[in-house]
């Protein structure tokens, strides 16, 4: 069974994802990120796939993207860190980025490396969902590699239903019209589009994610989806420091559990 | 039409629209609307006006006879550079304005490298009393100033762009978070064939003014409305698009597409997408790529900021890969060469972009009765900082 399953099985609420750049803040960071995060209490981490021109994001993962180009990263190189990573890792890991350097990399040896190295699950926000369909859905089934699919607050019911229909683990249901970054509080007109979405009971699970920045946002998310994702603020609380458990269980708890930062 | 864009968007394997699904609402909503919105009366009628009045179409065909002279053959020169703003630009900015207001749009947002397509932008804009914002990468607003202050000046806001390499194409992402960002009041005024479909299209359809004219045009001047050739200057490729559109069809006019080399197709500082790109993803669309190994977007490189990109139109990448358009290149010293050389020969300062197509002149020898039309797609004002510092170079070897 596809971890992402399993995960959405045993534990329906409160379900944490924490997104990270590949390669970001070193080059090395990857491996120990993932241990430190799952070991800190995330239930699920996306990983980022740098790309030069990652249109969805703001400036906070543009930067961490272009220091981990910087750095030296590339798909190669990630699923090199990445092997081996199944030894000690059983919560679910996704690969986030945009398409060209999927495409670049051979999106059929995409898939057979992201299965060889125990990914579950991909995030691409610029393969729209009719794309994805008609070229690549047979390649990711064959893989067992679930396509997350998103769902903005502009998209409407039917659409919703279709997207619904194909994205497999869950549905990633992005919290405003805009890029990735910390915004602060949900406003009402955000509150009613998670209520209109939770009320259409989904096949699929629901992760709630952009502006998810702190414990607030976070239990909020948590009332009208599965979990919530965290993404540029921790990219954020990285930026000046090196990770270490202490740090990494302070970021998950203070999320989790309490609104003082 | 045999190189027209298909139902799904795409040009053969190029074109389509990925994009995040925070756009879509905005790229269905024209998609469904931009072909009923341009082929309708009220839409014909007040485009045709504006474009007579206020940007001063037709621009004039001219039979360069200096240069036709130099050359042995027989050159007309479509003037662009005689419009409104100083360029093709603004036969697309007056034409997607109108489409944005009857979409119900208030707020335009726009890219630009040279600055000649913000300028069209913020021209029509004043025009229209909307809200404009100009997205320009910094290092093209420090080479371009004398059109950053025309944008002002016409009440726009030019924002410099410092994400990624700081020109066109940073601006063009940003352009495209403004308008994932602000989805309910904003339209995007995209400047060339490039971008999600039904950009590509929307573009090429509203620069197709240039070979309408071409045709009649030639016809009063030679008694033939067919030429040889058609030569144009191809970054995006929108001057391009509308000066080949409706002779694609017909196969006996030559059609050759010139592309900025910078110092050379061979280095790596270069512009040309289709002489060193791979097919990619850029901006929605796909397409041929400037790109390294890992599928990372490649900083180009061209004196000329308005053909410093690093995709072409998707419909480009289809008439490549099916010979209908033959391409060339040409270098910065050529393009400046070519560029002085109309100067001199016939009294006319062309912009960089456009020079890059006169120096096809010096690389394929046209026969005595060919007919050759080239498109002068702008005028030289904003270039004269890099005319003047090469006249100095150039002086100071002689």
């Amino acid at each position: 069974m596809n971890r992402i399953d399993e995960l959405f099985l045993c534990k329906r609420n409160n379900i944490l994802s924490i997104y990270f750049t590949a390669g970001y803040p070193e080059l090395n960071s990857t491996a120990t990120l993932i241990k430190l995060l799952a070991e800190g209490g995330a239930d699920m981490i996306e990983i980022g796939m740098p790309f030069s021109d990652p249109l969805a994001d703001g400036p906070v993962i543009q930067r961490s993207n272009e220091t981990a180009l910087r750095n030296g990263i590339s798909l190669k190189i990630l699923f090199n860190q990445l092997s081996g990573i199944r030894k000690t890792i059983n919560i679910p890991l996704l690969l986030m980025g945009y398409l060209n350097p999927v495409l670049r990399f051979g999106i059929e040896n995409f898939c057979k490396k992201c299965s060889e190295t125990g990914i579950d699950g991909v995030i691409l926000p610029d393969l729209p969902p009719e794309i994805y369909k008609k070229e690549y859905s047979g390649l990711f089934s064959r893989n067992g590699l679930y396509n997350i699919l998103l769902i903005s607050p502009r998209t409407d019911n039917e659409r919703v239903r279709i997207i619904d229909s194909i994205s497999r683990g869950f549905v990633y249901m992005v919290s405003s019209s805009s890029t990735t970054g910390v915004k602060g509080q949900f406003t009402e007109r955000q509150i009613e589009y998670f209520r209109r979405i939770k009320e259409m009971n989904l096949l699929n699970p629901l992760m709630i994610g952009f502006g998810i920045s702190d414990n607030s946002t976070f239990k909020e998310a948590c009332q009208m989806a599965n979990g919530a994702i965290v993404g540029s603020a921790f990219i954020k609380f990285l930026s000046d420091k090196k990770p270490d458990k202490v740090l990494i269980e302070g970021f998950i708890d203070r999320i989790r559990n309490s609104s003082i930062t | 039409m045999k190189y027209n864009v298909d139902e799904w968007g795409y040009y053969g394997e190029f074109g389509g629209a990925y994009i995040p699904e925070m756009m879509h609402s905005n790229i269905k909503l024209l998609r469904d609307n931009y072909l009923n919105i341009i082929n309708s009366e009220d839409f014909n009628k007040e485009i045709n006006s504006l474009l007579r009045d206020y940007a001063g179409r037709p621009s004039p065909l001219f039979h360069a006879k200096r240069l036709s002279k130099h050359y042995n053959t027989n050159i007309y020169l479509k003037r662009e550079d005689l419009n409104h703003t100083g360029a093709h630009k603004i036969n697309n900015t007056i034409g997607q304005i109108l489409i944005a207001r009857r979409l119900g749009k208030t707020r335009i947002i726009a890219e630009t490298g040279a600055g000649q397509h913000g300028v069209a932008t913020a021209t029509v804009c004043a025009l229209m009393g909307l809200e404009c914002v100009v997205y320009m990468g910094k290092l093209d607003v420090e080479r371009q100033m004398p059109n950053v202050l025309r944008m002002k000046m016409l009440g726009a806001e030019v924002v410099p762009v410092v994400s990624g390499n700081m020109t066109l194409k940073d601006a063009t992402n940003e352009a495209i978070r403004d308008w994932i960002n602000n989805p309910n009041d904003t339209y995007y005024i995209i400047g060339s064939v490039v971008g999600p479909h039904p950009y590509p299209d929307l573009v090429a359809r509203l620069q197709s003014v240039i070979s309408r004219e071409l045709k009649w045009q030639l016809k009063e001047h030679t008694g033939k409305s067919d030429p040889d050739y058609i030569i144009a200057c191809v970054g995006g490729g929108s001057n391009a698009a509308g000066s080949f559109y409706n002779y694609l069809d017909n196969e006996k006019v030559n059609l050759i597409a010139v592309e900025a080399a910078g110092k050379g197709v061979k280095t790596a500082e270069t512009a040309a997408t289709i002489a060193t790109g791979s097919p990619g993803i850029i901006h929605g669309s796909r397409t041929m790529l400037i790109q390294d190994e890992d599928g990372q977007v490649k900083e180009p490189y061209s004196i000329s900021a308005g053909l410093d990109y690093p995709g072409i139109g998707p419909l480009f990448a289809a008439l490549n890969q099916s010979g209908r358009v033959t391409f060339e290149s040409a270098t910065d010293e050529e393009a400046m060469e070519a560029a002085f050389r109309l100067t001199r020969l016939e009294g006319i300062i062309p912009a960089l972009e456009p020079a890059h197509a006169l120096a096809v002149l010096d690389k394929i020898r046209f026969g005595l009765k060919d007919v050759v039309v080239i498109t002068l797609s702008g005028r030289g004002d904003k270039d004269m900082a890099a005319y003047m510092s090469y006249m100095n170079r150039m002086n100071n070897i002689s």
